[in-house]
């Protein structure tokens, strides 16, 4: 039982802010949002792009806005949407019944938590954990990558707004580098 | 760290985010049963151990998932070729051998 609840522990961040940077760096806790994992073959992809109300992306690494949301190609057939909880309420039901290609919808929103980076230091700062050219990477695109040594899906919104969805087991290790690498960049290291 | 371009997302990654698959091109028998002890063994244990260029598999784990084929030179570690699983080794093996 006990073991149980430890697996099951949420790893919500909350209580531990990291103090900004003024004008610098900013690292927060993203609002919640609800989280699926869509598979399905490239070619029958556009099929689902109405019922979503998002276009999905067709190159890996694309990012599309639509029903609130995001939707993030990660793979040749995989996608992940990050929508607002009441765009996701019985999104696998409306799907299943407008759509006749196959395809698989998981609900993995208790999964991932989401940070929030901003700031002109943003880049240098993800860059200390993250061995991408950062400042390469197109504003608008998604990835997983490594963080440190943690798995994770970084999204560069523009130069200096990055988002990162990381497995809340490993939430605290992200975090916890996030906070050093914020009070070094604070005290000019 | 090497820089690895992933035949799908046709960018150079780090090495962090691959893992290694073992030598590529190897077709495992249709009918296990039918082939004997030691073609099978053949087939599970023995690879070519090249020294040079070398078609071996790889997966983008921590990027796009994929796995696929990749020429390298066992000696330099310098890739000469990453290609999708399933498509043909872009490099022609029997000239690259005799010039070596």
């Amino acid at each position: 039982m006990i073991q149980a609840r430890m697996i099951q522990e949420w790893k919500t961040l909350a209580g531990t802010p990291i103090p900004e940077v003024a004008g610098r760096l900013s690292v927060a806790l993203a609002p919640d949002c609800a989280r699926f994992s869509l598979r399905v073959r490239p070619d029958d992809r556009a099929a689902l792009d109405a019922p979503l109300g998002i276009a999905l992306p067709d190159r890996i690494g694309g990012v599309a806005v639509g029903a609130g949301g995001h939707a993030l190609c990660l793979g040749p057939d995989e996608w992940s949407l990050l929508l607002p909880a009441e765009a996701a309420a019985g999104l696998g039901e409306r799907l299943g019944a407008a759509v006749t290609v196959p395809f698989s919808l998981v609900d993995v929103g208790h999964r991932e938590v989401g940070i929030a980076v901003s700031g002109p230091a943003a880049t240098l700062a993800l860059s200390s954990l993250c061995a991408l050219d950062l400042d390469a990477m197109p504003a608008g695109s998604a990835t997983r990558t490594i963080l440190d040594r943690a798995q994770a899906v970084l999204i560069k919104h523009d130069a200096e707004q990055y988002r990162i969805e990381v497995w809340q087991s490993f939430a605290d290790h992200v975090w916890t580098l996030l906070e050093v690498v914020s009070r070094e960049i604070a005290l000019d290291l | 760290m090497l820089l690895i371009t992933c035949p799908y997302c046709r960018e150079a990654r780090p090495e962090v985010e691959f893992a290694y698959a073992g030598e590529a091109h190897i077709a495992r028998p249709a009918d296990p049963s039918a082939v004997g002890d030691a073609a099978w063994r053949d087939h599970l244990y023995i690879r070519s151990n090249t020294r040079g260029l070398h078609r071996e598999r790889w997966r983008h784990v921590n990027g796009c998932g994929r796995f696929f084929n990749a020429v390298r030179d066992t000696v330099t570690d310098k890739f000469a070729a990453t290609y999708k699983a399933g498509a043909p080794c872009p490099i022609d093996f029997a000239r690259e051998g005799a010039e070596r």
